[in-house]
């Protein structure tokens, strides 16, 4: 059998006595459809008569069972229900490969502007110029950031990117007459997302080993590579916070043999206005919108990954794009089909072009700066009693560590991880990279000052000497301050319960 | 009746003409808590190696591969609702699914006990 | 720079901590030739007031859906949002979040999810539902996989109704696959192609409304997949239709997917929309997309997290079901807020009242000279031939300040029959005097 992580718990763990919450302060909220019912609305419409013989006969008999609520009802359960969320507005996120920065509000006044909220995908084109040349704009700023010939702005999320990117590059080779290259290579600290993109375009995927110091070797590159390979998809920096130091000899060793260099850009904000990936020979990029050019997370999404391309891959760009002020919605000559409808996120445009202006080509690169001084800054100060995979040599905008500074506490990674939930900081990410046995991945991102830098240090170095000086019991039940203790994911997997059911009269 | 194991941490128990595959108590306590099983359909034909099932923890899916070729003759359909029995009794009430064997020989390239508690050591 | 929190003596100190002299040594991994020689040429940071009007200039040049009559529709439509919505959705406790892989301080996202699929389920008739898609034309194409996964068959059928954009989507993720059957432009409400269904066809896709209006015959779709082992699709773009129109389920849909803009999300151009994809509750182990369920804490009280997550991307790496990772979790929001504010009363009024303006609109236009409504039924959409190109005419009028609609030929290009056709949405917006100017409108430019 394959075991492709390892196991760890995900019962409900140990419980200790539960403190009382403060019930005013963190509500336990019912389900919307326990407190509302059909007949409540918090939006007056008038009953009209339906005139006409329109309907052929396909109305509704089913009810809908839909609750409602009025207005004040409704306020009250959102808010009390937002009070359960941990946000970046309330903390430090300091989510590994997360990029979890400050998401300024300007943005999100501008794309509240009428002139780009309320205007339709499909109304004449005449009518959309300002609309037009925000895209125009957005696509300059990125290519000139990435040293790229084109961009595609249409994807939905990074994922959504890489595919268009992919099927750019499949594009390519086919269009070159290499239908044999069926071979994807991919480093086994890749993103899961890169390996499902090239099994989802039909490729076979090719491991490539790292290093023992985190990072890809280029001979290993080359030994994989052949006539039956397509492309490589490697994240630079890496996913060990670490900058690919061959990268450069790499992507030569890929052009020679006739494949292309997909580059998943999850952690450009380490090198926007530092590095352009364009100048280390990548062919395509992804870049998430929703991390390096900060538009709003949303709890998940919606995201926005447009794909940066090179001059080879360009005439395989997917539609629509915008060409010298115009709208091309209709494939042409090589260029893909559509992987939306529509024209892609328009209001993350907006959010991400309003960021780019405020911080200007010096900001966004002081911006890149910070976020590696600050990665660097927990590493050195946790440095001495966390452990270090790879050395204590500089990271990117992420630090790497591993569990094994917790050897024979009884502490595991993800009971520190909930701890550290009730010193007031939302957890690390775990077990990522799969590379690293236990990892623990710290992005502070550039918007952390200082001073918070020092608590969240502080906390982690206060929890770290917990663990060593025997308090297992501190880790094991945590976290006792929060909402809800721990969850047993174990039940919510073997009796899926995925939507309300009204309890039997 | 004789046991054997895989490098993949499959056990494999002769019983006659059949042979009743699982996993081991050593991967069980890896994988954790197992709350999915898909099971090869009855009458499937499996070479050595082959992927004939799929067990689920909330963390990790992991494929079961053959330990020699034979074809399904019954699966543990208990496992549907009761997934955690491999937890519980993965040698026992656990065992995922029967095959009879094209060729009892090829459980000699396996492992013994001894060879696999020294293989997980 | 108002984002970044350091000041020079800040940074000098953390340096200092770090053992560098410098911010360049951080960067040592990076090869000389890989770094800027010099700065990029882009503009200097900005204060906010100078964004802020650059942005306001760009806005400017647009003309917004409110700034005159608008029948635009076509698988995005202009509702009115509560106030309510847009206020709930700006607070830092949704807007800010992540993904809610920490449950015990995540509980607000996670609850609002389970509640979303609920919602969800009920609307579209089915069993369960997950946490969203990017949109409904990606959800189209992810349910035509999903049901080649569950089907092990690979035919599909498009039918003729099924908006342009989805088709091509759908046409792209299988690359062009000629086990993909396709019919053409449908402006007449025909083309379901029910006869070309075989025994190794694993799924029909129906939209209804179709993207002409037509209101279509889902059960008879579903009896004849059903017959041959196939699986009904069912694909809804205006989902306000479901306050008035049999539920897809009802009608022996085996997999729905929508376009949820409607509800709660503004037209922002195309994006970002929601997608919302139902189904059995036997599939959902080939259901693409983020799930929550129910489970308890610690203390045995209740509590919601992501599950079944060993079908994505971060577990299955290359046998995921899909490669989706991002949700549309804050689309989802609005529009999981919108539906809760309407309830099962509002919802039913507001269908209604979208159907009325329609059934003003199409009397409206059947009186004007030039003008031929090929509807025999419709939601809150229709199509007519016009006596003369409709793209001219649509232009002519948004010249006007009328955006009356959209020429079919936009959407399907190279195809005569349709160059005269427009298809026009009314909502709860249209008022008497945009549906009179419209029709005035019309009828000069057809003089």
């Amino acid at each position: 059998m394959s075991m492709n992580t390892q196991g760890r718990p995900t019962g409900p763990g140990t419980a200790a006595p539960a403190t009382a919450s403060g019930a005013a302060l963190l509500p336990d909220e019912k389900l919307l459809f326990e407190i509302g019912d059909t007949g409540h609305s918090g939006v007056d419409l008038p009953e009209v008569e339906i005139g006409g013989d329109f309907l052929g006969g396909f109305e509704r008999t089913a009810p809908l069972a839909l609750a409602g609520l009025t207005e004040p009802e409704a306020m009250r359960h959102y808010v009390r229900l937002s009070r359960l969320n941990y946000s970046i507005d309330g903390g430090m996120y300091p989510l590994g490969s997360c990029t979890m920065k400050h998401n300024p509000r300007l943005n999100e006044k501008m794309a509240r502007l009428p002139g780009f909220a309320d205007i339709h995908p499909l109304q004449p084109v005449s009518t959309v110029a300002g609309a037009l040349a925000l895209m125009d704009e957005l696509a300059h700023w990125l290519m000139t950031l990435t040293g790229t010939a084109a961009v595609c702005l249409t994807p939905k999320a990074g994922a959504h990117g890489e595919m268009a990117g992919m099927m750019a590059i499949r594009a390519a080779h086919l269009a070159s007459g290499a239908n044999g290259r069926n071979v994807v290579l991919v480093p086994e600290s890749a993103h899961g997302t890169n390996p499902a993109t090239a099994a989802f375009l039909g490729y076979a995927v090719r491991t490539i080993p790292a290093r023992a110091d985190g990072t890809v070797d280029v001979a290993a590159v080359k030994a994989a590579l052949g006539s039956d390979v397509a492309a490589i998809m490697l994240t630079n920096p890496n996913t060990c916070g670490l900058f690919e130091p061959e990268v450069i000899e790499i992507a030569a060793a890929v052009h020679a043999a006739g494949a292309y260099f997909y580059c998943d850009g999850a952690n450009f904000n380490a090198i926007m206005g530092v590095v352009r990936p364009g100048d280390l020979g990548i062919d395509a990029m992804h870049i998430n919108l929703h991390k390096t050019f900060s538009t709003p997370h949303g709890g998940g999404g919606p995201g926005a990954g447009p794909v940066v391309l090179s001059a080879a891959l360009a005439p395989y760009a997917p539609v629509p794009f915008v060409r010298a002020g115009e709208l091309v919605e209709h494939a042409e000559g090589g260029h893909l089909g559509r992987i939306a409808a529509f024209h892609g996120q328009m209001g993350m445009y907006v959010r991400a072009l309003t960021y780019m202006l405020s911080h200007g080509g010096d900001g966004l690169a002081q911006a890149a700066r910070d976020a590696v001084l600050n990665a660097n800054y927990v590493k050195a100060r946790l440095g001495g009693t966390f452990s270090l995979p790879y050395g204590d040599g500089p990271c990117m905008h992420e630090a790497l560590f591993d569990d094994s500074f917790l050897a024979g506490t009884g502490v595991t990674t993800l009971d520190f991880a909930k701890a550290m939930i009730d010193e007031g900081f939302h957890p690390m990410t775990m077990y990522f990279p799969l590379v690293v046995h236990g990892a623990m991945l710290v992005e502070p991102t550039e918007s952390e000052s200082l001073q918070t830098l020092d608590q969240f240090c502080d906390a982690m170095l206060g929890l770290a000497a917990a663990a060593r000086a025997g308090d297992a019991a501190r880790f094991t039940g945590a976290p006792t301050r929060a909402p809800r203790r721990r969850l047993d994911e174990t039940r919510a997997a073997r009796q899926p319960r995925l939507a309300w059911e009204a309890p039997a009269a | 009746m004789t046991t054997r194991y895989t490098e993949d941490h499959e056990y494999i128990r002769l019983d006659g003409a059949t042979a009743t595959v699982g996993i081991t108590a050593f991967a069980q306590d890896q994988l954790g808590d197992i709350v999915f099983v898909e099971l090869p359909a009855i009458g499937r034909k499996l070479k050595k190696g082959d992927e004939a099932a799929v067990v689920e923890s909330v963390k990790a899916a992991s494929e079961i591969y053959a330990p020699a070729s034979g074809t399904v003759a019954a699966v543990n359909a208990a496992l549907v609702d009761e997934p955690g029995l491999i937890n519980t009794a993965p040698d026992g009430d656990g065992w995922i699914y029967k095959l009879t064997l094209d060729d009892p020989a090829e459980l000699d390239a396996l492992m013994d006990a001894a060879a696999y508690e020294k293989h997980i050591g | 720079m108002r984002y970044l929190p350091h000041t020079e003596a800040e940074r000098a100190r953390m340096l200092a901590t770090i053992g560098v002299g410098a911010s360049d040594d951080l960067f040592a991994a990076v090869p000389p030739a890989a770094r800027l020689a010099r700065p990029l040429d882009l503009p200097p940071h900005a204060p906010e007031f100078a964004v802020e009007a650059h942005l306001r200039a760009l806005a400017g040049s647009n003309h917004a859906a409110g700034d005159g009559p608008f029948f635009v529709g076509a698988g995005a439509y202009r509702h009115h949002v509560p106030a309510t919505v847009d206020h709930l959705v700006q607070r830092s406790e949704w807007l800010t979040a992540y993904t809610p892989y920490q449950p015990e301080v995540s509980q607000g996202t996670l609850q609002m999810l389970f509640e979303f699929q609920t919602q969800v389920a009920h609307l579209t008739g089915m069993e369960v539902a997950n946490a969203s898609m990017y949109d409904g034309s990606t959800a189209t194409a992810e349910a035509v996989l999903m049901a080649r996964r569950l089907t092990r068959k690979s035919r599909v059928i498009l039918s003729g109704g099924l908006h342009p954009h989805y088709r091509d989507v759908v046409r792209t993720y299988l690359d062009n696959s000629p086990a993909l059957i396709c019919q053409g432009a449908s402006p007449a409400g025909q083309g379901d192609i029910l006869e070309r269904i075989d025994d190794d066809t694993a799924a029909i896709v129906i939209q209804t409304p179709d993207f002409y209006g037509h209101l279509r015959d889902l059960k008879r779709a579903a009896d004849a997949i059903h017959a041959r082992g196939g699986l009904l699709i069912a694909v809804v773009t205006e989902v306000v239709s479901l306050g008035l129109l049999e539920a897809p389920g009802a009608l022996g849909a085996d997999i729905v997917v929508c376009e949820g803009q409607s509800l709660g999300n503004p037209l922002s151009f195309g994006g970002p929309y929601v997608g919302l994809m139902a189904t059995r509750k036997d599939f959902i182990r080939q259901m693409p997309g983020r799930l929550c369920g129910e489970t308890v804490d610690a203390d045995g009280q209740r509590g919601y997290v992501l599950t079944l997550s060993t079908r994505e991307q971060h577990i299955r790496r290359e046998k995921a079901t899909s490669n989706i990772c991002t949700n549309s979790g804050l689309c989802a929001l609005a529009f999981s807020i919108h539906l809760a504010l309407l309830g099962e009363a509002g919802l039913r009024r507001l269908a209604r009242l979208n159907h009325a303006r329609a059934v003003a609109l199409a009397t409206a236009l059947r009186a004007v000279p030039g003008v031929e409504l090929l509807n025999r039924t419709f939601f809150n959409e229709m199509t007519i031939r016009l006596s003369r190109p409709a793209a001219a005419v649509v232009e002519t009028l948004a010249r006007n300040g009328i955006l009356a609609g959209v020429p079919v030929s936009r959407l399907v290009p190279g195809d005569r029959a349709v160059d005269d056709l427009v298809i026009l949405a009314a909502t709860e917006l249209t008022t008497d005097a945009d549906i009179a100017a419209l029709a005035a409108g019309l009828a000069e430019a057809l003089k």
